[in-house]
């Protein structure tokens, strides 16, 4: 009977064995002879196991979506519609304020009769989608709020088109194998990317920053053949709408300059002296209604770029629709909220336009690509970026692999040296923990850290634990006069419940940095959690049947080596 | 067989006072380092020297074929703008120097995030190109980039509470497990132990002024299971002893518990010791932090288990017991020792007579 539960614990520990050396350095193709040398064995070992960044090298960025930004602009926008609803049904509105401050986001229409307040909110609902706002009525005023649930749900939907984008925009300028997840709390609205082996994220960065908002937009302006109305100052041109600009108006910078660097990045400020011209607003058409982007050489042979572009079916016959009834108006092409450049309609335009502004190659090819991605819903700004050149990731990888062989065999000498042969039982334990806890890791898909060669350090000493308490236990049984048979049977029932709570305290503890964690921390917790798993089986499991296995070679055990 | 204890009749909790003494002067040591450092300032020093993780800022680190003096580095950088630079050479790599640029002015300097490496490289180029790979491979380098942290004050400061909030809520459930399989008297004695802990760590962390990073909240977490453990260890025999002796004082069996596991306790953190000594000689600059903070956690955690869990446990019982007799007594029927069997009885594995018997032999012995 109990030869056979020694044979059955045998093979068992036997296949677990092989099926997790496998794991570990067998190849995931056809074996070829030169696999089962030192050097493929290393090579498939690095293929298995997953390296984090900070080991093989790459860029680590987090980034936050400005989703106040876009709310506030949602909130101009409706402000604008609103204001021209109650202006189309006849109601002649007085003023519209827009308060995007302290996350409030507030329109409010004053009418000049309070008394039909309700005929104009019915006018409005009509044209203009307020049906995530709450409305409210005072004297002779309707405010529109948004509600906190309202802000909630548009501002993730924002940072979700934001990931989309930036995902559309790693695959267009081939970063490989990029990860792309959204970062820490969900109210928190960051989108994590790492890049493996991507050591100087500057163009990357630029090229996912860039907002890429194009407009086209009326700037107003007495019609050709009179020269464009521009302003010299900001003030100039606020003045000129009799001091502040109304809702549908907007005044922005125009100026043209050399764009060195990737993606419309401000240059040379003081190239040309700024103007500013004022436009109107909604635009004609945006971005979301790009077909496509692509840049171009300017001039035959010259290293001056432009981008040219063509709208989609619906945006081209709004375009055609306004450039027709408008000949001669002047028309500004609008970039990031800085006007690029601006011309007079000569003829209807139905599809197509271009963007001048001194591109060099390089700076236009990335601003097709952004556009074609489509624009940000909100600017983004950098929070974290990590950089690991490959060098420094090797450097980890060598001085990891070094405190860890070291450790391994302190910790091994040790148990030789203090529990002779019993001690060999528990090196076998040992190993056997290790090889089980990369397969883990291998078979979880689990990425291996910095960090987490630390917990594979700190679990060598750990792991030996359970089977000090073990030994511990037969020793002083055996010093209370019991059998060897008994005194094995007693240690290793009595220290096994002390084993398990001292596991499930340690693994609430991992469990936390888990959850709470990132990155590089992770994968502390994921190798020390898997490492403590198998212990359990290695030292408490394996131990014993080595023991029993032991026992069962003599009729009559008279000493045991512990 | 080899032994380092035999037979051990040591009185440990006749010293609790001693014990406890020590560890408040520790912990007051640490507070005070804090607390000095965080008023005066003193060589611009902060209560804890917190890292770009917790504090925002960019971290470089440059190789140099030649490296220059740390003068010329900083001069090169404040010509470029780059004030309060520190330039921080690497130990185990002599070529090698981390640059690290606080964050300008309060708040979110968004700027900062951004740009820290390219102003940084822009400022190295004066002493030559930088390499486009590998250093060695580029005969005209002077230099490499060869990785950048940089944190702003936002994540900086969404990191570090979360920290905190981690450290806390680990705390909370190791001591709600504790309580789960002993009793609440004894999880609140190994949770104020273990936060003992802690608290000497980041004292030592305060008065060296280590720097305090990502890595080193991941050491003390692991510190808080370890530490536990040893307690565990020790509790769960206190707790099989006064099954098996019900005459002997708790003072006894906690004293008799503690000597039964020393021999296993100081191997253990021996071990344990002994791989994060490793770790602290050969694992390289990144996982310094990480190891010393182990290296003591592991100390003071063998130490607390013995010297701060059990005697706060003992004393606490001891009070129960006592309140539980005179409630039993002005009850007028006093049943002494029975009052308190309840609650300290086997709850989930009730010993057979068979093993009560024999332990009973082992207890002996």
């Amino acid at each position: 009977m109990k030869k056979k539960n020694l044979l059955q614990r045998s093979i068992i520990i036997v296949v677990v064995t092989l099926v997790g050396l496998y794991i570990v350095i067998g190849p995931r193709h056809r074996p070829h002879l030169r696999d089962f040398t030192w050097g493929g064995i290393k090579g498939t070992l690095a293929d298995n196991i997953h390296l984090g960044l900070d080991l093989k090298g790459g860029s680590h960025l987090v980034m936050r979506v400005k989703t106040d930004a876009f709310l506030k602009e949602l909130t101009q926008g409706n402000a604008v519609a609103v204001q021209n609803a109650a202006k189309d049904a006849g109601f002649q509105p007085q003023d519209v304020k827009v308060e995007t401050d302290n996350g409030n986001y507030r329109i409010t229409l004053t009418v000049p009769d309070g008394a039909k307040l309700s005929d104009v909110e019915e006018a409005v609902k009509k044209k203009v989608d307020l049906s995530e706002w709450s409305s409210s009525t005072r004297g002779n005023t309707i405010s529109w709020t948004l509600t906190p649930t309202a802000q909630r749900t548009l501002a993730d939907q924002a940072t979700e088109q934001a990931d989309r984008i930036i995902r559309s925009r790693l695959d267009a300028v081939g970063v490989a194998e990029p990860l792309v997840q959204r970062h820490g709390a969900q109210s928190s609205h960051q989108i994590l990317v790492q890049m493996p082996g991507i050591q100087d994220p500057e163009r990357v960065k630029q090229l996912l920053k860039a907002e890429s908002k194009l407009e086209l937009a009326h700037v107003v302006s007495p019609p050709s053949p009179s020269p464009v109305q521009t302003y010299n100052s900001e003030e100039e041109a606020k003045a000129s709408l009799g001091g502040t600009a109304p809702s549908n108006r907007r005044i922005l910078p125009y100026q043209e300059r050399n764009e060195p660097t990737a993606a419309g990045q401000a240059a040379d400020e003081t190239q040309k002296q700024k103007k500013w011209v004022v436009i109107e607003t909604p635009a004609i058409v945006d971005g979301s209604e790009l077909r496509n982007a692509s840049a171009v050489q300017s001039r035959a042979g010259a290293d001056e770029y432009q981008i040219t572009f063509s709208l989609k079916p619906a945006g081209a016959e709004k375009f055609g629709t306004w450039t027709g009834a408008n000949i001669n108006e002047y028309m500004g092409v609008v970039l990031n909220d800085e006007v690029k450049s601006i011309a007079y309609i000569k003829s209807q335009i139905f599809d197509s336009g271009e963007i001048s502004g001194r591109f060099t190659k390089q700076s236009a090819e990335d601003l097709a690509l952004t556009l074609r991605s489509g624009a940000l819903p909100a600017p983004i700004e950098y929070q974290e970026e990590r950089t690991v050149g490959p060098s420094l990731g090797a450097d980890s990888i060598r001085s990891g692999v070094r405190a860890s062989l070291v450790g391994l065999l302190l910790v091994v000498a040790f148990m030789l040296f203090y529990y002779r042969g019993s001690g060999v039982n528990a090196v076998v334990a040992l190993l056997l923990n290790m090889i089980l806890m990369l397969a883990g890791l291998i078979v979880f898909g689990a990425t291996l850290t910095l960090p987490g060669i630390a917990g594979i350090i700190l679990t060598i000493g750990m792991a030996v634990d359970s089977n000090v308490l073990i030994f511990e236990r037969i020793r002083e049984e055996l010093r209370s006069g019991k059998t060897i048979p008994s005194a094995v049977d007693q240690g290793f029932a009595r220290a096994f419940v002390t084993i398990i709570d001292t596991h499930v305290t340690t693994i609430i503890s991992s469990l936390f940095l888990f959850v709470f964690g990132t990155g590089p921390l992770r994968g502390f917790a994921v190798t020390l959690v898997i490492g403590l798993l198998i212990n359990l089986f290695s030292a408490v499991y394996v131990s014993r049947t080595i023991f029993m296995w032991e026992l069962s070679r003599k009729r009559k055990l008279e000493s045991l080596s512990i | 067989m080899v032994q380092i204890f035999k037979d051990v009749k040591i009185d440990w909790l006749a010293n609790r006072r001693i014990f406890i003494a020590v560890s408040v002067l520790l912990m007051l040591a640490g507070l005070g380092s804090a607390i000095f450092r965080q008023a005066k300032h003193p060589n611009g020093t902060e209560a804890f020297n917190l890292g770009v993780d917790f504090k925002g800022g960019t971290v470089v680190t440059v190789r140099f074929k030649q490296r220059p003096s740390a003068e010329a580095i900083r001069d090169v950088l404040f010509n470029a703008g780059l004030k309060d630079a520190i330039i921080q050479p690497v130990t185990d790599k002599p070529d090698t120097v981390l640059i690290k640029i606080p964050l300008e002015g309060g708040g979110e300097s968004q700027a900062q995030v951004d740009v820290g490496r390219s102003r940084v490289r822009d400022a190295l180029r004066t002493f030559g190109p930088e390499a486009e790979h590998e250093l060695n491979s580029d005969p005209n380098a002077a230099y490499k980039i060869e990785g950048t942290d940089a944190v702003g004050a936002v994540a900086g400061a969404q990191l570090r509470n979360k920290a905190i909030a981690v450290t806390l809520a680990a705390l909370v459930g190791i001591l709600v497990y504790i309580a789960f399989r002993f009793e609440w008297t004894y999880g609140a004695a190994a949770v104020i132990a273990v936060f003992h802990d802690v608290l000497v760590t980041l004292g030592f962390f305060s008065i060296f002024q280590w720097e305090i990073s990502l890595t080193v909240i991941a050491a003390l977490l692991t510190l808080v299971g370890f530490s536990v453990n040893d307690t565990i260890v020790v509790f769960d025999r206190i707790r099989e002893n006064r099954r098996l002796r019900r005459r002997d004082s708790l003072y006894k069996i906690t004293n008799d518990s503690i000597n039964q596991t020393l021999s296993r306790t100081v191997i253990t953190s021996g071990l344990v010791f002994l791989s994060v000594l490793a770790m602290v000689l050969f694992g390289g600059e990144v996982l310094r932090g990480f190891s010393l903070a182990l290296l003591i956690g592991v100390a003071f955690g063998t130490y607390s288990s013995i010297a701060i869990a059990s005697p706060i446990m003992v004393w606490w019982e001891q009070r129960l017991e006592a309140a539980n007799r005179a409630a039993a007594t002005s009850f007028a029927r006093p049943m002494s020792a029975a009052v308190r069997t309840p609650a300290s009885a086997p709850r989930r594995d009730p010993v057979s007579p068979q093993t009560q018997k024999r332990s009973r032999g082992a207890g002996r012995a």
